[in-house]
């Protein structure tokens, strides 16, 4: 056992710090850092910066631009870059299409999309869930049908993210209605601008706009835009919601934004009750970062680790707890949602009932905390 | 003892219920009205008028219906069930209430004979952006930064007061400024009055309020001169605590509903989720809460009926705490049970959840109320709901 980082660990984490630091744009950072709804431009500069220098997939495999880090050093620099308010590069990108098409797909494949993937040049959408097919996945009912070397689609997906800027989406289908459900599921990519493919807004409670519904009707996908082998999608399914579970306990993120509830809390901070709330939360942080690098320095590569839905499960409620505490902070200022420009109230105290909302989503999404509970009986605690 | 309504209350539960669900029993129809300023439907409010709802806890000679703290409690309930934007909290209960007890009997006549026949729609400008000593004393019951001076007879008002919950839509303000001798008064502004100027916007549940800047304003003072005003607003406010506390009751019980309904109707893995005990006991929780939050809310109701300031005071606190943390664990819960839905502007849950944090906010959130609390503590030694207060002896 050991505590301190080594020489060169602590040489990287200073790389990263000083690269996203200075490489990002200020003004990205500070939208990110007060909570400001960050636009398709500010993802899409921010990770060419990052592909740039080698940094906006670094898990990938090293022929398509990793970097063969422990993921010690993984850890290192999502920390560092969630620390410096450096938007993530795309999830649906980096953590979940690109590694099943590393993973799964055909060289031709892996050469159209991987490139592009990584530098965000096509923006990719997640089409999974469906009305009736939310923690029940396999109860999708998305219809391909064959039709000469095309795959016809029909049906509905539903809380696709970002949609609205997608280029293309991956999508899970049923080509065998007849097999058991898990088995007759397959993975295809489609152009988001085919002809028969709508997007459809849904406004949130936060009143934004970040989740859409996709509809398709009869739209014709080249049979080449088939992952895998017909019939496999279940298998990538799991590989990418394994993936998706790892990246989402946003210990940087929340690191940060407590520190700036302490700094916006002001002589609030003379109240014991305030403090000690403060200091729970600072203290189950801790050990949750301390539970995130345990699993970084153990684990094995490949697999996530099966500790890594205590990250996600906790993650999110700390993440949560935070926005309630910021909210709290606010108090009566945070009626002031709707105020613009010419308010007296700080931003902040604007933006903190909405975000507060909106955060609920983080325990439902990437695996409900029901599903990570029992993802931890069965698994860990073999129930 | 007795925590059921007559018939009469039931009569008056059943009447505001039918009103209330023939609003807004369509959610939609609810989206609709709140997309659209002021927020609320005037219709609805000369139909809350015409049923005498408007001047519910005002004497009759002032053109109220004289009923207490319990009917009050009531047609919050019922307003807060469906998420009706009408303003019967702010408008009626809060800002009239501190009419009621400030105003002197011509100003009551006139204000609240107004406000009971729907006339003008109240706003208590209250909250200041950041009030000196700081946030920590954003649910005190002074004024500091907007102050009131009075050159050559006439009050006039300046600073700034915001959030004001309708404060757009206000006919009146009724305003709290510092007095130049010290204290804190209470003044009537017309909200088009000269040296008033608003800017509205939406706020999170749906609602409106608006930023209200005063440059000497000409105010009228509330009640007689040279009288500190803290202690009425403390009284009112503990008032419109209850009857928030009674909102949030409404809007938690509909919470529970559509949350045991989703669970019986909604299938994942084949079963309807009602099939998984983990869901089933989170719901009983719900029920728990929900129930801790309606006997807390009921004994303060009956509390401040029994006239005793210092008690009502007390009791608004600890209905508050109660109502604050069962209003945060249901509102989760109901989200987090739906799923994704609940995440939608269309669906009701999450929209009573938005709705029970501004109750929440409103007049003291949990953490303001156990702060109160907890500084007593040690004056006692058990509490005795029936009395309201603790036996000092025990402690000894
Ligand atoms: C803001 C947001 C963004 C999203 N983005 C995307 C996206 O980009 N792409 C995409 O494909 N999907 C996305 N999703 C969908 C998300 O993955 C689903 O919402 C999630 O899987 C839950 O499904 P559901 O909403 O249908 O809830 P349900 O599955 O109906 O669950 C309702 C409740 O029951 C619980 N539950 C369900 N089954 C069990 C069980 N067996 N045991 C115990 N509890 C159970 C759940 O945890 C939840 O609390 C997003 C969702 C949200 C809210």
């Amino acid at each position: 056992m050991q505590l301190e980082l080594s020489t060169e660990d602590e040489a990287f984490r200073e790389e990263m710090r000083t690269f996203f630091t200075t490489q990002v744009p200020a003004e990205i950072r500070e939208t990110v850092i007060a909570g400001r709804e960050l636009g398709r431009d500010g993802y899409v500069e921010t990770q060419r910066t990052l592909n740039a220098a080698g940094l906006a997939v670094p898990h990938w495999p090293v022929e398509w631009g990793g970097r063969d880090w422990s993921d010690l050093r993984r850890h290192l620099w999502l920390e560092e870059m969630q620390a410096a308010g450096v938007p993530a590069p795309l999830p649906f990108n980096v953590s979940m299409i690109g590694p099943v098409l590393a993973q799964f797909a055909s060289q031709e494949m892996k050469e159209r999309f991987l490139p592009a993937t990584a530098n965000l040049d096509i923006w990719w959408s997640q089409g999974f869930s469906e009305p009736d097919a939310g923690s029940d996945l396999a109860g999708l009912r998305t219809s391909a049908v064959r039709d000469g070397d095309d795959w016809i689609v029909n049906g509905q997906k539903t809380w696709t993210t970002l949609g609205q800027y997608g280029d293309w989406i991956f999508t899970l289908v049923r080509t065998d209605p007849e097999a058991k459900k898990q088995a007759g599921i397959s993975m295809l990519l489609i152009d988001m601008t085919t002809p028969g493919l709508e997007v459809r807004p849904i406004q949130l409670i936060d009143g934004g706009h970040e989740v859409n519904e996709v509809w398709f009707t009869d739209v014709r996908v080249p049979g080449e835009n088939l992952v895998g082998e017909v019939n496999q999608g279940w298998t990538m399914a799991k590989f990418l919601l394994g993936n998706e579970r790892v990246g989402v306990a946003p210990v940087g993120t929340v690191k940060r934004n407590l520190a700036r509830a302490k700094r916006l809390a002001g002589n609030q901070l003379n109240d014991p009750l305030l403090r000690a709330r403060v200091a729970e939360l600072e203290n189950e942080l801790l050990a949750l970062e301390l539970t995130a690098l345990r699993v970084a320095a153990h684990s094995a590569g490949g697999e996530p680790h099966p500790a890594s839905s205590v990250l996600k499960l906790k993650g999110t409620e700390l993440q949560q707890a935070v926005s309630e505490l910021v909210l709290d902070l606010a108090g009566p200022a945070a009626y002031s949602s709707g105020a613009g420009a010419g308010s007296d109230l700080p931003e902040w105290t604007h933006l903190a009932a909405p975000a507060y909302l909106n955060l609920r989503k983080a325990s439902i999404y990437g695996g409900s905390n029901e599903i990570q509970r029992q993802i931890i009986a069965r698994t860990i605690l073999g129930l | 003892m007795d925590f059921t309504y007559d018939d009469e209350q039931v009569a008056l539960r059943d009447a505001v219920r039918g009103l209330a669900t023939r609003a807004y029993g369509d959610f939609e129809q609810r989206r609709r009205v709140v997309a659209e300023d002021p927020g609320f439907s005037e219709k609805v409010w000369t139909q809350l008028a015409e049923m005498g709802l408007l001047g519910l806890p005002f004497p009759e000679e002032v053109g109220g219906v004289g009923a207490g703290p319990v009917e009050v409690g009531i047609v919050a309930a019922e307003l807060g069930r469906v998420l009706a934007p009408e303003p019967f909290l702010t408008s009626v209960v809060l800002a009239g209430g501190l009419v009621a007890a400030a105003g002197t009997p011509e100003q009551q006549a006139d204000v609240l004979g107004r406000l009971s026949a729907g006339e003008a729609v109240l706003a208590f400008a209250h909250h200041e952006p950041w009030g000196s000593p700081g946030p920590a004393a954003r649910w005190s019951p002074t004024a500091t930064t907007v102050t009131a001076s009075d050159p050559d007879g006439t009050w006039l008002l300046g600073g700034v007061k915001e959030p004001v919950a309708h404060g757009l839509r206000a006919d009146l303000l009724v305003v709290s400024a510092a007095l130049p001798a010290g204290g804190t008064g209470l003044f009537l502004v017309p909200g088009d009055g000269p040296g008033v100027s608003r800017t509205g916007y939406s706020t999170y549940d749906g609602g409106r309020a608006a930023r209200v800047a005063f440059d000497g304003a000409p105010a009228i003072r509330l009640g007689a001169p040279g009288v500190d005003q803290s202690a009425t607003i403390v009284a009112a406010a503990a008032q419109a605590r209850v009857a928030a506390c009674h909102e949030a009751l409404g809007a938690m019980e509909v919470a529970l509903s559509a949350t045991t309904d989703y669970l019986r109707t909604r299938k994942q893995f084949g079963v309807p989720l009602a099939t998984f005990q983990s869901l089933t006991f989170r719901a009983a929780d719900m029920y728990v809460s929900l129930e801790m939050a309606r006997s807390a809310t009921l004994w303060a109701a009956m509390v401040l009926a029994s006239g005793d300031r210092e008690r009502a005071a007390e009791a608004a606190s600890r209905a508050g705490l109660q109502v604050s943390r069962s209003g945060r664990h249901i509102g989760q819960e109901a989200i987090q049970l739906h799923g994704g839905i609940a995440m939608t502007a269309e669906y009701l849950v999450g929209n009573l959840t938005a709705r029970l944090t501004a109750l929440d906010h409103l007049l003291g959130d949990g953490h303001h109320h156990l702060t109160t609390l907890a500084a007593g503590v040690g004056d006692y030694g058990a509490l005795d709901p029936l009395t309201g207060r603790g036996s000092k002896e025990e402690h000894a």
